[in-house]
This record gives C-alpha cells, structure tokens and sequence, in this order.
C-alpha cells in the first residue's frame, strides 16, 4: 500500500502543488489538506510547504501557527509520524516550537533565488532521520532564510545532533563562502530529538523530476516516504 | 474601561539587524554621516477592555511573551498610553 502523506495548503502557500506532484513521483499516495482542516484525512505523513502563509505578517510562520490544521500536525509530530516543514514550513515549525531556534532576513538582505548544495548529517542514534553523508543539490528561494539561536540553544542542537543539512561547497566541504543566508554553523535543516520532524530551507519537492534538473530533493523524500511505511506496517 | 497601549518589539542585541545595517549604511549617502547604532523593530499598538489598567498591562504581557514578539530572536517593551473613557469612543 502506498503511504499517504497530506500537503497542507495555507492561505498564501505556493509550494503546495508541486510537493502533490513530488509525492505522486516518488511513490506516495498524496492528498491534499486545507489550513481550517480539522484533521489530515488519515495521512501518514504530513508536508508543510513553501511560500508565505497568512502573507508572512508579524513574523514568518506566526500566524500559521494558530490555524486548525496545526493541532492535528502537533499530534502526528507527537506520535512520531513524519512532518516536513519546507522553506516557510520550516519557519512555521519553528514557531509552533516543533524545532527550536528561528529563520530571520538573510543576512544579506537579499531574497536568493538558486541552486544550491548541502550536506546530510547522519541521524543519532536515538533518531530515524535522514541518512547522513550525502550531498544534494537543492534549489532554494527565500528572503526570511537565516538560521539563528540562542548559544545555549545552539549548543543542545550540536550536542543532541539535531543538525540534518548545512549548506556546503559542491564536493561537500562546509565552507561559510558556501553559506547564502548567514544561517549559524551553516544550517539549511534540523529535525527534532526523536527524527520524524525536519524542517529545511532549501526545496526538495523541486528537484525530483530528472526531466527538469537535479534530483537532490530525492533523498528526502525517500525518508518522508520510508518512514511513512513504517507507520503503515506498524 | 479601555486601556491603549503600545508594545515596541526588536530584534535581541546580540543578533545582526540586517534591516537597521542597510538603512545605517544609506544614511551617509544622504549627508548623515554622524548616525550608528540604528535597528529597527516593530511597533504594535492596542486597545484592551479590562476592569484595571494593571490587568490589562499584564495580559499585553503575555500576548507578547507568546504571541507578539518571538522570545527567540525579538525583545520587547511595553509603554502605556491613555486611558479611553467609554464614552469617548476609540481616539
């Protein structure tokens, strides 16, 4: 049986139809979810996507945190289902607290717009995450993109290994001239203690079709989908 | 009794404020060259119903500890208005 793994659409989301897409070509069963749902018609996977919900105002991510779908999200971060937060899913994780630290305007000003490399860091031990070592290629395409903690915070990130990527140089050498946003420690994704929530930057529902370029965004999705079956068989 | 206040909200000192950065670095194309430090932030203002002023600063409080600033990144000041009368209307 296919996983079935629901996108969640907010009022602004941009993202949303080619992460249904990205899930029907990598072998998932997609459904679509709206933000006033009440709960995730039975999905085993949920994906937050791209753009700029509730039209980024206040904070990025601050609004959508209070829409009705979150409640079922919080429960399925809970249960150990898998949650992928993209781009302005990640922000809204962040808010929400499902990820610590928060995403603020790049440090350059600048929204960036490109293809860019990161590195997989492996998941602990404790964790299901995302297989470490591998370096894809991404595009990214973000204003509000720079990762930032407190020390403190950033200390417990390193320590419990809560790293998934960082932005890396091509042959997967982390190097801040790599780094397009000026995220801290060079960070493009964290998932939580337990593995089965990711939130990342960069866009995985745009690089799996080798039809329109790089394919690096199928890593990720083999783990949304992989540890969506686990759900199934369990 | 309706209680105004005004709740400014800014990025914590020790992080970057790209936006207050670009804005110092145009001031001195315009002349001003003697300016430095500037950051910008937010600035939120309310009207809240409550039976006393003390209560009503308390529950801005907590809407900017949960809500209206991010503890994370954003610190926050909260500086109290007037009073409005009930008669009065809003201003």
């Amino acid at each position: 049986m296919k996983p079935r793994v629901a996108v969640v659409t907010f009022p602004g989301s941009l993202d949303d139809r080619d992460a249904l897409r990205a899930v029907a070509l990598m072998g998932g069963d997609p459904v679509a979810a709206w933000h006033a749902d009440r709960d995730l018609r039975g999905a085993d996977a949920v994906i937050l996507p791209g753009g700029f919900s509730y039209g980024d105002y206040l904070r990025t991510g601050a609004i959508a945190r209070f829409a009705p779908v979150m409640a079922a999200v919080r429960e399925y971060a809970d249960e150990g289902r898998p949650v992928l937060g993209v781009c302005n899913g990640f922000q809204i994780l962040c808010e929400v607290g499902l990820l610590p630290g928060a995403l603020i305007r790049n440090r350059t000003l600048s929204f960036v717009c490109r293809w860019i490399h990161v590195r997989t860091e492996g998941p602990t031990e404790a964790s299901a995450g995302l297989a470490g070592g591998e370096v894809l290629q991404v595009p990214i395409k973000h204003g509000e993109g720079q990762f930032v903690a407190s020390q403190e915070e950033m200390g417990r990130i390193e320590a419990q290994g809560l790293v998934a990527m960082r932005y890396c140089a091509p042959d997967g050498t982390i190097d801040e001239r790599f780094n397009p946003n000026g995220s801290a420690h060079n960070i493009a994704g964290l998932h939580n203690e337990t593995g089965n929530v990711l939130g990342m930057m960069p866009h995985p529902e745009h690089a799996v079709d080798p039809d329109l370029g790089p394919t690096g965004g199928h890593a990720v999705f083999h783990w949304l989908l992989s540890a969506a079956r686990d759900r199934v068989h369990a | 009794m309706k209680y105004r206040f005004e709740l400014i909200v800014s990025l914590k000192e020790g992080l970057l404020d790209p936006q207050g950065k670009a804005v110092q670095e145009a001031l001195p194309t315009l002349g001003w060259d003697n300016v430095s430090e500037v950051r910008v932030g937010k600035h939120i203002e309310l009207l809240v119903e409550s039976d006393s002023r003390m209560e009503a600063r308390s529950q801005v409080e907590e809407m900017a500890r949960k809500f209206l600033s991010n503890p994370v990144i954003e610190d926050f000041v909260i500086l109290v208005a007037d009073t409005v009368q009930p008669a009065k209307g809003p201003r």
